[in-house]
């Protein structure tokens, strides 16, 4: 920016066009918002934590005998309930945070924090996906925080590298998820609308998903379900991350879950288009 | 440039705007325009349409018919350009209250492209402006709402705009708070020659020599200097003016 702060703008020697220097300033300040309020909002961090580890401690705990679970991909030897459902505990605190950001979308918007998001002057896709990938990060660190509970609990990958190498899958599902998330909160005017996202999303997508069960178990007792289940972008979501954490690639999961972010991302953008979007209709 | 013209461009010029949810029209063809360094009043009672016309023009959405310039950038061509040169103060509270004065500011400036170093040396600047200069380091929460709706303009005003855009700044606050946000923004028109459209439903705001458009039920009944309005229509005062006004209209709609 120039020396002239106050007279520059609306003159007619103005600069035209944004450098790459402030978008990176643009992206760099939505992601630093995001960590600050996380950071502020502790309880929600904890919450985030007590969710799948309640999960972990007490249904695996009880579950573990009640469901045997047979030698399939990726695993190389039997192995125990709770490492069996820490992928899906994982892409479920992702699925919560994802879905938790778009309540805090559709609360800014309220409060008008989304307000000020949306007057900056860069792209609007772009301001969109800088919030994104913001809301990604911060649920990949939730992540890795349970995962050092999970460490304890004697839940690790075969090697540290599962560690790294799972890193890029929870950034794509975090990014899948938020997008969702995002598309969803277009079309929430009211707070009150959350709670049934809750219900019709969250609880259908975590549960017909391989989160908690290995399919060909649900392919058993339902041909069909097995269906909704195979077709759930959640279930690609919980293999992505399962195949990754053992330091393997599947790649029929990672389209699926590329393909979805694209579709829920592009979705987002239009629903939130200032021409072509939904805000315009309802005000 | 584009719209090189033989004078200074408007700061806002707004021509034809019609805007519609659904079957319901909620903006019939409204034009109006704010000069640099004019205070313009656009009033009208909840419901007028001036949420919907200040969501048009901050580019929440865009208007389905008419044409809104910004020192002579097309908000629908260059939406970039035209936001840029921009300070909004939304009627609700926009400050994130867990993150202090400070931190806002910089966020702000970052969603303007403006890197954290020159951000500080402007929310410096601009706090002292409106009289907070020592409370960078507070969390917004603790302000109170007139303090808010300072912070809210030295941040408006912080990637140097010279179009303000005040949507009811005053509602909510007590007479003082009220009176000091009016000041000041007063004095940013008259010293610093920044154009203001302030929309309000409070007619003792207006001073005789400020640019009046009277919204109802989405039309633009009237524009004009306050004195002018209140004298066109033999009122003592605004607020006679406007009910003379709009029952005029509600008479002529019922016949």
């Amino acid at each position: 920016m120039s020396a002239t702060t106050s007279q520059a703008l609306g003159q007619e020697q103005a600069p035209t066009g944004f450098t790459a220097r402030q978008f990176a300033v643009c992206f760099g300040g939505i992601v630093w918002r995001e960590a600050l309020r996380f950071a502020h909002q502790r309880e929600r961090f904890i919450s985030a934590l007590v969710r799948p580890l309640v999960w972990l401690f007490i249904f695996a705990a009880g579950f573990r005998q009640a469901l045997g679970i047979s030698i399939i991909p990726p695993y190389e030897t039997y192995v125990l309930y709770e490492v069996y459902i820490t992928p899906g505990l994982m892409a479920m605190i992702q699925l919560f945070n994802g879905m938790q950001s778009s309540l805090s979308m559709v609360y800014d918007r309220e409060m008008g924090n989304m307000r000020t998001m949306l007057m900056s002057p860069l792209p609007r896709w772009f301001i969109l996906v800088s919030k994104l990938a913001a809301g990604a990060a911060v649920s990949v660190a939730q992540v890795y925080a349970y995962l050092v509970i999970a460490y304890f609990w004697e839940i690790e990958p075969p090697t540290w590298w599962g560690y790294l190498t799972v890193l890029p899958a929870l950034m794509l599902v975090g990014l899948m998820l938020g997008a969702l998330g995002m598309l969803l909160s277009s079309a929430i005017k009211q707070l009150e609308n959350f709670a049934g996202v809750m219900n019709f999303v969250i609880f259908p997508m975590f549960f017909a998903s391989s989160a908690l069960y290995p399919l060909w178990r649900v392919r058993e007792s339902s041909p069909f379900l097995y269906r909704v289940c195979e077709a759930n972008p959640f279930t690609h979501a919980v293999e992505l991350i399962r195949f990754s954490f053992y330091g393997k690639f599947d790649p029929l999961s990672f389209a699926v879950v590329l393909g979805c972010t694209v579709v829920f991302l592009g979705a987002a953008i239009i629903a939130y288009d200032p021409a072509r979007g939904l805000l315009a209709m309802r005000g | 440039m584009t719209g090189d013209v033989e004078t200074a461009p408007l700061a806002l010029e707004i021509t034809g705007l019609s805007h519609s949810y659904g079957a319901r029209k909620a903006l019939d063809d409204v034009g109006l325009t704010v000069a640099p360094g004019q205070f313009v009043v656009l009033l009208g009672l909840n419901g007028a349409g001036k949420s919907t016309l200040f969501s048009l023009v901050t580019r929440l959405f865009a208007a389905r018919h008419g044409r809104i310039a910004i020192f002579g950038r097309d908000l629908a061509k260059a939406p970039g350009e035209a936001l840029r040169r921009i300070g909004v103060v939304f009627q609700a509270r926009t400050l994130d209250l867990d993150l202090t004065v400070l931190q806002n500011m910089i966020y702000h400036a970052a969603l303007h492209g403006i890197g954290p170093a020159e951000a500080r040396r402007r929310a410096d600047t601009a706090l002292r402006r409106v009289g907070l200069g020592e409370r960078a380091k507070d969390k917004a929460r603790v302000l109170s709402g007139g303090q808010m709706r300072r912070v809210e303009i030295a941040r408006a005003l912080l990637h140097g705009p010279r179009l303000l855009l005040l949507d009811e700044p005053t509602v909510g606050l007590d007479v003082a708070a009220r009176a000091e946000i009016v000041a000041q923004v007063r004095r940013l028109v008259a010293e610093e020659k920044i154009g203001v459209l302030w929309t309000t439903h409070l007619m003792d705001e207006i001073e005789p020599t400020d640019q009046v458009v009277v919204l109802h039920k989405g039309s633009a009944l009237v524009s004009g200097a306050a004195a002018d309005i209140i004298a066109q229509y033999g009122a003592k005062d605004m607020a006679g003016a406007f009910s003379a006004l709009t029952n005029a209209r509600a008479n002529g709609a019922a016949a």
